[in-house]
């Protein structure tokens, strides 16, 4: 999951019969999965929720290019190398086609993204580790990439019209990286060399319990998920989709022939699921507060893109200008 | 079949040349100026590499010698790399970067454009379809370069500054040597004079666009990307770019 603890600013979910006539018009529609458009009436708070978590959601696709471009002057082989700049290059058109979906409810891109640089506004709490070896980029897809598309599966019903579609096409890519990640990760433990395969254990138990961190606090702990459920902007709680994902990935994991730095992984028939060691909660909201490995590094690097930059964007705007004059003249 | 010949090595020239260049793009990986640049950069060098792995693939069948295109990129010496000294030079500011890449591509797409019509089919084939790329790459590196050097008085300042730190690495674009002059009598590429014509045409044309002045022809300095006597810097970016191949060589990735 991309974004992380999305405040709603809504204490309690209103009942149909406590709402304004426009707000239970609105909630109707959500309710009758109609989904909402730019120009369509909405709620204030459902405008602001979704502004910070499209915004979310774009801030870490851009800060995702990071830990990646810490490896991309590194790839071993063309193949890998075309792999890994090519989820680069989606990753942010991914950022710029959220950025577009964040705009369309009234909302600046350099606004939101001073936000970001400021400490304000939140990216996904995942690309605040370090990658330290290549095995690094095949697990952060499978892992990271994986995570993010149980989310996003679901999100491509969220209520709000471009965002769902912003959805519907991302996830296409995603998934793409993801069998990209895995694949990689495959051919380093079936054909590699004792070393190749130390190093996709040791990504696996770096990158594990991040990876469940992403989807969110527990649901005890997630004071803003009822509201956003009731609008449909999340449509599983974060214990769901975690269950969900690691179900999922568990399988993925022995055939990989590695194991989840967790002794309390195991079926449980009875449930039909995996159970699942505690996840350090302190961790997460240590790294959400700006206290993980990396944050400082990640966002002096934003910043420094951006205020190094500054000269090259007068520029294009002054050229601009002159071209325009020129043509009136 | 070990052929160790002119076009082998020539084609050393364009496979290196282009893995060189992408690889100082990957370099601008989330530093660039905006959003679209990072994704414009990388999707140039996306480009290069994959003209690059053409490129080295098609040498690697002629060489016969039990390397692969892979082995070639991430194994041979700095030495033994026979690109431009342009595009090993670091990438400095935003300004250093896109004249690079403008007087790559200026003299990349008219090498393309003739070799399209190469007496080797396969150089032909490979060559269409790297030019339909690079068409794009010289457009978009022209556009900077005139935005930036008719753009405002710091961003023009820069240009003439990069100007002049990039503009002697072009003296290899205006000549060839003796591997080229025989490759193309033999009709496989183009003339190196008439290269390096077109180049300082298409060059001249942009730089007065942009308000800037074409310095006088570069002086030779000794060195030749061509014949594997680079400048410092390219064994410092093989060395990161070839390092997990170097460490573990037996390794299958």
């Amino acid at each position: 999951m991309y974004a992380q603890m999305v405040e709603t600013g809504v204490k309690q979910v209103k009942a149909l019969d406590d709402m304004s006539p426009e707000e239970r018009a609105f909630q109707e529609k959500v309710d009758a999965e109609i989904k909402i458009e730019p120009k369509n009436w909405m709620p204030d708070a459902y405008r602001k929720t979704l502004i910070r978590q499209v915004s979310q959601h774009a801030h870490s696709e851009i800060v995702g290019m990071l830990p990646e471009g810490n490896w991309v002057t590194r790839a071993p082989t063309f193949k890998r190398k075309l792999q890994l700049m090519a989820k680069i290059q989606d990753e942010a058109g991914h950022g710029l086609y959220l950025y577009s979906a964040m705009e369309t409810l009234g909302a600046d891109r350099d606004e939101e993204v001073e936000k970001l640089h400021s400490g304000r506004a939140k990216y996904s709490s995942i690309f605040n580790y370090p990658t330290l070896n290549w095995a690094d980029m095949g697990a952060v897809g499978w892992l990271v990439d994986g995570a993010a598309i149980v989310n996003q599966v679901v999100l491509q019903r969220t209520s709000y019209g471009p965002y769902s579609r912003a959805m519907i096409r991302i996830c296409k890519e995603e998934s793409f990286h993801q069998r990209q990640g895995y694949e990689m990760l495959l051919t380093m433990m079936q054909q590699g060399n004792d070393a190749q395969k130390a190093m996709v254990q040791d990504a696996i138990n770096r990158l594990w319990w991040p990876a469940l961190m992403m989807f969110g606090p527990s649901d005890a702990d997630s004071p803003n998920s009822a509201q956003s459920m009731a609008w449909k902007i999340k449509r599983h709680t974060n214990d769901e989709l975690r269950q969900r994902f690691i179900d999922q990935t568990v399988p993925q994991l022995e055939i990989l022939g590695c194991s989840a730095p967790d002794p309390d992984l195991k079926w449980n028939a009875e449930r039909g699921h995996y159970d699942f060691g505690e996840i350090q909660w302190g961790e997460f909201f240590d790294v959400i507060k700006g206290n993980g490995p990396c944050n400082r590094e990640r966002l002096e690097t934003r910043r420094n893109a951006i205020s190094d930059g500054t000269w090259v964007r007068q520029a294009a705007v002054a050229h601009a200008n002159k071209k325009k004059q020129r043509a009136a003249a | 079949m070990n052929q160790y010949d002119d076009l082998s090595e020539y084609l050393l020239r364009l496979g290196d040349s282009a893995v060189v260049q992408g690889q100082r793009l990957c370099e601008w990986c989330g530093r660039a100026p905006a959003l679209e640049e990072e994704m414009a950069l990388m999707n140039v060098g996306l480009d290069l590499f994959g003209q690059a792995r053409n490129w080295l693939e098609f040498t690697a069948e002629r060489l016969d010698d039990g390397r692969s295109a892979d082995q070639l990129a991430f194994c041979r010496d700095e030495r033994a790399y026979r690109n431009l000294l342009l595009v090993e030079q670091p990438n400095g500011d935003f300004a250093v970067t896109m004249l690079k890449q403008f007087f790559y591509d200026a003299w990349h797409y008219h090498v393309l454009t003739a070799l399209k019509a190469s007496s080797d089919k396969r150089v032909a084939t490979i060559a269409a379809k790297a030019l339909k790329e690079v068409t794009y790459h010289l457009r978009r590196s022209s556009d900077w370069v005139q935005r930036l050097g008719d753009g405002t008085e710091e961003s023009h300042d820069r240009m003439v500054k990069a100007l002049d730190v990039v503009w002697r690495f072009t003296v290899e674009l205006m000549a060839g040597d003796e591997v080229e002059n025989r490759l193309a009598a033999a009709g496989v590429i183009a003339a190196p004079e008439l290269i390096a014509e077109q180049w300082l045409a298409t060059v001249s044309q942009v730089l007065e666009q942009a308000t800037l002045t074409v310095p006088p022809a570069a002086p030779s300095f000794y060195l030749s990307g061509r014949e594997g006597m680079h400048t410092e810097c390219l064994g410092v970016l093989l060395a990161e770019m070839q390092s997990l191949q170097r460490a573990y060589p037996d390794a299958v990735w």
